[in-house]
């Protein structure tokens, strides 16, 4: 017996210093420690299971199992024209064929076979890289595929929490700025807390070489990309892709948990939600929380879990609050909540909220019919009126009142306006070339600054203009695009040389 | 003045004939000889850098480059001749299963499909091809080279328009079959270089941008034997950079529905 322990001993011993030696000599020595690295949970168990995969807003259901599992994952690039905003194509590249792509939900400790699938009339190669893999590249160099092929690595899942995943081939920065990226959350064994609604919600920055809102299709613009001046800053890839009846919902006193991403490339979120406190953040899904949270920092490639409790009715905004980009480039989102009023929390209406309930259900229908009636060649009079006062709700009510009266001694009046019915050509300059200066409307003097609205094209123009002339017992008349176009492309003369 | 010194066809269809010494010759070729454009030769920045060489200019010899890519109706001809490159015969080394998929049968494909240009090929097709032409297929700064054209100068790469017309294409699905061969010839008298298909070159894998093309500067680079292209000397010319990414992820048996070929031939005369 004794024999016998010293003669393991000495094995035991020789082993520990091939095994050091082969340590010092090699790092694969580690790949063979027996010792488990935290989140190794040991070996797949069971049988392999296919992901749940969920487009956004939608997230995967939570994961009850008990035992680390071999998961496969089979997502597919799309090369596809979507709308990026009304009436403006864009051909984005896509993770499972949506802006953000497919939401992956898997457990700590699984091993997660992946398949990267590149649709055959795509024109591009793509891998992915998951901020969640631990090794070179995220994956990107094992999943480099050419049109009509697939690629497959696995990994384990060591560490938990919410990863963003995207392309990371040449050129990185324009297959991001496409749309290639989404998030992969990795639970902890345990699961996280149950909640009533999970949202999956994610910023990107785009750049298109025509103006924000400019009609048609929008090329990516390199230039604007590389100087980080997005057109537009969005949420889930479109303007109104979570607004009007695609806004997320919730009752009162529900527990919500936003995923919430943001792919870039190249701007950071100041992620805020208009009238919420979140009760919880999990910064970049870490571990800790903070509480009472009002806006919180989502860099580019990074993502927060976010959770609060509804109490009060209504429609909750979220935007990045960086707050031209929710305002002038679309990055705003719909939270409505349904309930019954709790006046002893809130009670009262908030100035702001009319504006934002304005611009946060846009009934864009009436301008989309009016932009195929001009083309067709079958514009009514009220086709124009209907879309006018869509788009004057959404640009000019801000100002000059949803009435047209417009606010004593700041902004002038639309309404009965003397300085409006007087000179219908020089109406049709001030959206195109805005107006500074002093002015007088009906017998009062107004000195302010407005901006060319230069945002509006030549139909939404005439369309404002057609029905501002036609309300507020104004003169009524109308005003046709091409009017619009001659004066956008006269040259504004210059001004009279001073010596 | 626009050097359009197409080689006569007559000079080919005699190499050809007289050409018994040429290993695949094949005479059938000649009765629709393809045009080729003689290409003079000259230095240009390539988009690859060339670190090794202080990133100096690329010198590209006299050669000459078919005037447009290979089409269907060409390469059935091949197939014809050469039955084991048929879509049935062709062992699974030398092509992936979708390998003219877009054929109405392994020798017919299909109507309207003549003039379009082949796709779905495999790199060791398109190497069989030129041969039985004569030709091999281009170097990628030779293929650069051209393609830096557009209809009135040599070296385009500035001009924004340009670019956008490639990017245009880039921005296109595949859904649709290719348009057909021909059209506006550029600075050379080459056709179809930018906007139709992706083309294989004979050192695709030579290319190299690494399959993770961030990892510039990484010294494992060193291990593969394209390093000395890794970096892009310009990183805005993009619209280059996205055909050479491409390149980069195939392998020599892998077809695609955008990636067709064309042919080029070493001129007597060149150094």
């Amino acid at each position: 017996m004794k024999r016998v322990k010293l003669v393991r001993n000495i094995w035991m011993k020789a082993a520990a210093l091939v095994g050091l030696v082969m340590c010092v000599q090699t790092s694969m020595a580690a790949a063979q420690s027996p010792a488990k690295l935290k989140g190794d949970f040991g070996p797949p168990q069971g049988e392999p299971i296919h992901a749940v995969l969920t487009s956004p807003p939608n997230v995967p259901p939570a994961i009850h199992r008990k035992y680390p599992a071999k998961v496969i994952v089979d997502l597919e690039v799309v090369e596809k024209e979507m709308a990026i905003s009304e009436g403006v194509k864009y051909m984005f590249w896509t993770f499972g064929g949506t802006v953000p792509g497919s939401f992956i939900r898997v457990r700590q400790g699984d091993t997660v076979e992946f398949h990267l699938k590149n649709n055959p009339n795509n024109k591009m190669p793509h891998n992915i890289d998951l901020h969640g893999v631990t090794g070179p590249g995220g994956g990107a160099a094992s999943s480099f595929t050419a049109p009509g092929h697939e690629s497959q690595f696995t990994f384990k899942a060591l560490n938990e929490g919410i990863y963003v995943y995207h392309c990371a081939t040449a050129p990185v920065g324009m297959h991001i700025a496409n749309g290639m990226y989404g998030l992969i959350l990795v639970e902890p064994p345990e699961g996280l807390s149950p909640v009533d609604h999970e949202y999956y919600v994610m910023q990107g920055d785009f750049y298109t070489s025509g103006k924000y809102r400019e009609k048609g299709v929008q090329p990516f613009d390199m230039d604007k990309a590389i100087d980080e001046r997005p057109t537009y800053v969005l949420f889930n890839g479109a303007e109104g892709s979570l607004t009007g009846d695609k806004a997320l919902t919730a009752k009162t006193d529900e527990k919500i948990r936003l995923f919430v991403g943001n792919g870039g490339p190249n701007l950071v979120s100041s992620f805020h939600v208009i009238g919420a406190i979140f009760d919880k953040v999990r910064y970049e899904g870490g571990t800790h929380f903070q509480e009472n949270v009002q806006t919180t920092l989502i860099p580019s490639g990074g993502a927060v879990m976010v959770e609060y409790k509804t109490k009060v009715p209504g429609s909750y905004v979220l935007v990045d609050h960086s707050i031209f980009r929710a305002f002038n480039k679309g990055a705003l989102a719909i939270m409505k909540v349904d309930g019954p009023m709790k006046k002893d929390i809130y009670s009262g209406k908030e100035l702001d909220s009319v504006y934002l309930g304005d611009r946060a259900q846009p009934n864009m229908a009436s301008v989309s019919k009016a932009t195929q009636a001009a083309a067709s060649g079958t514009l009514t009079l009220q086709d124009q009126i209907n879309a006018g006062r869509e788009l004057f709700a959404g640009t000019c009510s801000v100002c000059h009142q949803a009435n047209g009266a417009g606010l004593p001694g700041v902004f002038p009046p639309l309404a009965q306006s003397d300085f409006l019915n007087s000179d219908l050509h020089r109406a049709v300059g001030i959206p195109l070339h805005g107006l500074s200066g002093k002015v007088t409307v009906n017998g009062k003097e107004y000195e302010s600054v407005m901006p060319p609205m230069s945002q509006l094209n030549d139909d939404e123009i005439a369309n404002i203009l057609t029905y501002v002339l036609n309300s507020w017992d104004n003169k009524g008349g109308r005003v046709d695009a091409a009017e619009v176009k001659a004066e956008r492309a006269r040259t504004v003369p210059a001004p009279a040389a001073g010596h | 003045m626009k050097p359009r010194c197409a080689i006569s066809r007559w000079t080919w269809v005699l190499a050809c004939c007289a050409g018994a010494l040429a290993p695949i010759g094949n005479c059938a070729a000649a009765e629709r000889a393809p045009a080729y454009i003689a290409i003079p030769s000259g230095s240009f920045a390539s988009t690859l850098s060339n670190p090794s060489d202080n990133n100096s200019p690329v010198r590209v010899e006299r050669f000459a480059l078919r005037e447009t890519p290979v089409t269907n109706g060409e390469f059935l001809s091949f197939v014809n001749a050469h039955p084991e490159w048929r879509r049935d015969r062709i062992p699974a080394t030398f092509a992936d299963a979708s390998y003219l998929h877009h054929w109405a049968s392994p020798s017919t494909p299909g109507p309207g499909q003549d003039d379009r240009p082949v796709i779905s090929v495999s790199w060791f097709a398109a190497q069989a091809y030129c041969e039985a032409e004569q030709a091999r297929l281009p170097t990628w700064y030779e293929w650069e080279y051209v393609a830096a054209a557009s209809k009135t100068s040599p070296d385009a790469r500035r001009d924004a328009s340009w670019r956008a017309e490639i990017l245009r294409w880039y921005g296109r699905t595949s859904e649709a079959p290719p348009a057909t061969v021909g059209g506006t010839a550029n600075f050379y008298g080459v056709k179809n270089m930018h906007g139709l298909v992706w083309e294989w070159v004979d050192d695709f894998n030579a290319l190299l941008i690494s399959a993770d093309s961030r990892n510039q500067g990484d010294p494992d680079k060193l291990k593969f034997c394209g390093a000395g292209a890794i970096s892009l000397q310009d990183r805005e010319n993009y619209a280059v950079l996205m055909r050479v990414a491409l390149l980069s992820s195939l392998q020599g048996a892998d077809t695609t529905n955008n990636l067709g070929f064309r042919c080029a031939r070493t001129l007597p005369d060149a150094k």
